[in-house]
């Protein structure tokens, strides 16, 4: 689902002010720019939020979408990441079918991806999962042959590898 | 001196004072219920406000204004309806790059977002037509807002900016505060346009202009801008190269000037085409390749290689990727590299020899003229000859400001203009019904001068109701109505490219409306013009009248087309001469 081949991740820091994400999506839609996902929230430092976009590079060429972003009056730092060179992580809950028979299966699938489980009903679970986003993705695949009622994903959000000796901490 | 207890005044006069900290001397405007506040305190103010018969009027106006005096003009209207008649002036400065602050009433902070009474969501609908807008939402945040709204319209790449204040915060008192520049810089840490150009991109310019046998200086509007023209010349004039001025450049290079080949593009003429095309080195100032000047993009220029100076980084590459990307400002980087080939000559660099180039130009000044044929005695003018005789009569300085359309281009090939900032025109975003507005705004800025708008009978019916405010407002410009009874461009279009089929382009203009009668209702004086000889007369009649506006109706031939013109799309070697030239089109493409 990432399909991460032609993604790119742009790591946005901006000025926490009303309007700044329609600044940034309508821009994207207004230029033709694909999204392919987006989480913001704010950052380390007060007044900013840093938005993760990964964007579609067949809509466009990566330097020119970032030049565009940049013209934007509350954008002030846009970070380009590298997916080799970056730790990603992702959220993803989902409410699966499992009922009698498919219970047992679903808890192990569940345990092997160190999921949680964070509803229980009857017929169905509620269950979590952080990771990388390729993680996630094999989560869903294999959840899917329960039958998925619902499903909600974050979007990703990165930020840079760490230097040499911290990089081993960030395995996926 | 010191002030000792806080100055108290409401949102509204803080707003009228913050302009006048900006040194705003003039603005357009029409008021309503929500920015009533604020035409309160502009009573007592020295800002001169011209009131304007349609909001979209006040845009253009303003804009008008900013043309010609590179100061941001200024447009203040109400919220709702009023907002959203000030869009098309906002995208058409945006397009263009004139520095605009438009103020904005909005419905009270406490019922943003009830659907209330004239309201709309102004800046959600302005934010991607203007450069950056802003809601206020206390009086307190009023002064930073304006200055941080002229700062941003001024600065790096100009624009329009737009500042939305609710009608409560109008009412409400607040302390008075000037915010310091360090204060609006620390603001707006995200901006930082760049002004100097990278030296080493500098001195890689040099060296590919010295070395280039067939160079061109691609003039755009950000010369301009710039107020770069002075600069363009003394490189233009130390590398003898031959220099394009593009639509929104007319006038930064004088067309008398040996070197200047005139406008490129689409209705360009075709030396100024070609030469672009056959170039080995384009020196991009200040220009974008908008595709009115490249055509196929493929096929432009196809062997030159490419220095870009821009001020917004996002045009360096695109549409075409430059072999030497400069962003910085026109005026400051022509300058350096200025600096830099005299240095490089000093050292002993000599000038790759340009004379076969020069001589393929001026072979092909010879034999690709602008050209149109005289009209037959006892039929329609040419327009042509009405924008030759215009200008012949100008007095000295005068402005030409524009519409959209066949009129357009033929006063931008026909009219020779030799003095920056005085042609005002929509390129961009090609809004009809500009040029009765700009020239208001032009004329209010520059009362001294004659301003003539140039417009055709379906521009005048979009913004004709601007010459009331003309005659009332003491701002007598002068409109050359030429008319065709007809859409004339797009019948140019589906004449040439849809087998003749007019469909919706007659605007049966010739009684109705009667042109005269309408100018004349609203104070101008009104000349109808038939034939050639009466031509001249008329125009001089017209430029003797100083106390009030003045509309020359010039019935013109409808079959007239624009020529030279690249079809859209098409590559620019593909260029379709006048058809008194199409015998010779060969030799555009033999002389490599």
């Amino acid at each position: 689902m990432s399909g991460s081949m032609n993604h790119h991740i742009l790591s946005v820091l901006v000025q926490n002010r009303p309007g700044v994400l329609a600044r940034v999506a309508g821009l994207f839609a207004r230029r033709g720019y694909n999204i392919f996902s987006l989480a913001v929230a704010p950052a380390e430092q007060e007044g900013r939020s840093r938005i993760t976009i990964v964007v579609d590079l067949d809509s466009a060429p990566l330097e020119q979408i970032t030049k565009q972003l940049f013209k934007l009056i509350d954008v002030i730092k846009i970070s380009e990441l590298d997916p080799r060179r970056s730790v990603e992580r992702e959220l993803l809950i989902a409410t699966v079918r499992a009922g009698t028979e498919a219970r047992g299966a679903v808890l192990e699938l569940v345990t092997i991806f160190e999921g949680k489980i964070i509803a229980v009903a009857d017929e169905v679970l509620t269950v979590s999962l952080e990771g990388h986003p390729d993680k996630l993705d094999d989560f869903e695949d294999l959840l899917d042959s329960y039958g998925i009622v619902e499903l909600q994903r974050t979007g990703r959000v990165a930020l840079p590898k760490l230097d040499r000796g911290a990089r081993l901490r960030a395995v996926n | 001196m010191a002030e000792t207890r806080p100055d108290r005044i409401t949102g509204a006069q803080a707003l009228i004072r913050a302009l006048e900290h900006e040194h705003v001397e003039l603005m357009f405007g029409y008021p309503g219920g929500c920015i009533l506040p604020a035409y309160d305190p502009l009573l007592d103010s020295e800002i001169r406000h011209v009131l304007v018969r349609h909001e979209q009027g006040a845009g253009h106006a303003a804009e008008g204004y900013a043309h010609v005096t590179g100061k941001p003009g200024v447009a203040m209207v109400t919220s709702g309806p009023a907002a959203t008649n000030l869009v098309t002036p906002l995208m058409d400065a945006y397009m263009d790059s004139i520095p605009m602050v438009a103020i904005t009433g909005q419905v009270p902070t406490a019922a943003i977002g009830s659907d209330a009474f004239q309201e709309c969501d102004t800046v959600g609908i302005t934010r991607s037509c203007t450069k950056h807008n802003e809601l206020v939402m206390s009086p307190a945040d009023i002064p930073m807002a304006i200055r941080q709204a002229f700062h941003i319209a001024t600065t790096g790449r100009p624009g329009p900016t737009l500042v939305d204040i609710p009608k409560d915060c109008l009412i409400a008192e607040m302390d008075w505060y000037w915010p310091t520049d360090q204060e609006v810089l620390d603001s707006l840490p995200g901006y930082r346009p760049n002004i100097k150009g990278h030296p080493r991109m500098i001195k890689e310019a040099a060296k590919l202009i010295l070395a280039s046998e067939r160079p061109v200086v691609y003039a755009g509007g950000g010369i301009l801008k710039a107020r770069a023209a002075e600069a363009l010349r003394d490189l233009v004039e130390l590398i003898d190269a031959p220099v394009v001025t593009t639509l929104m450049a007319r006038g930064a290079f004088p067309d008398d000037h040996p070197n200047c080949l005139g406008m490129p593009g689409m209705h360009g003429n075709a030396t100024a085409v070609t030469s672009m095309q056959k170039s080995d080195l384009l020196i991009a100032l200040g220009a974008r390749f908008d595709d009115r000047i490249t055509g196929k993009v493929d096929a432009f220029a196809p062997t030159a290689k490419v220095i870009h100076v821009d001020i917004d980084p996002a045009e360096q590459g695109k549409v075409r990727k430059p072999d030497v990307p400069i962003v910085g400002d026109a005026d400051y980087v022509i300058r350096e590299i200025i600096r830099e080939i005299r240095a490089r000559q000093a050292e002993g660099a000599t000038q790759a020899d340009t004379s076969a180039w020069k001589s393929t130009i001026s072979g092909w000044r010879e034999q690709f003229p602008l050209t149109y044929e005289m009209s037959e005695p006892g039929a329609a003018l040419k327009p042509q000859y009405c924008i030759q005789q215009l200008h012949a009569h100008a007095p000295e300085g005068t402005i030409v400001a524009s519409g959209v359309g066949q009129h357009q281009m033929y006063a931008s090939q026909f009219w020779r203009f030799n003095e920056p900032y005085t042609w005002v025109n929509s390129g961009g975003l090609g809004t009809m019904g500009f040029a009765i507005p700009a020239a208001i705004g032009a004329k209010a800025a520059r009362p001294d001068r004659t301003v003539w708008a140039v417009d055709g009978d379906g521009c005048f019916q979009m913004t004709a109701q601007e010459l009331v405010t003309a005659t009332l407002e003491k701002l007598p410009i002068k409109v050359a109505l030429l008319n065709n009874s007809y859409l004339g461009m797009v019948r140019q279009w589906q004449e040439m490219f849809y087998d003749e089929r007019y469909s919706e382009v007659f605007l049966d203009s010739s009684n109705t409306p009667d042109f005269v009668m309408w100018a004349e209702s609203m104070g101008c004086a009104g000349f109808r013009v038939e034939s050639p000889e009466e031509v001249a007369p008329t125009i001089e009649k017209a430029n003797a009248i100083n106390d009030r506006p003045v509309v020359i109706e010039f019935r013109t031939d409808a079959a007239e087309g624009v020529f030279p013109m690249v079809p859209a799309g098409a590559s620019n070697d593909d260029l379709i001469l006048h058809p008194s030239q199409q015998d010779r089109a060969a030799a555009l493409q033999e002389e490599r």
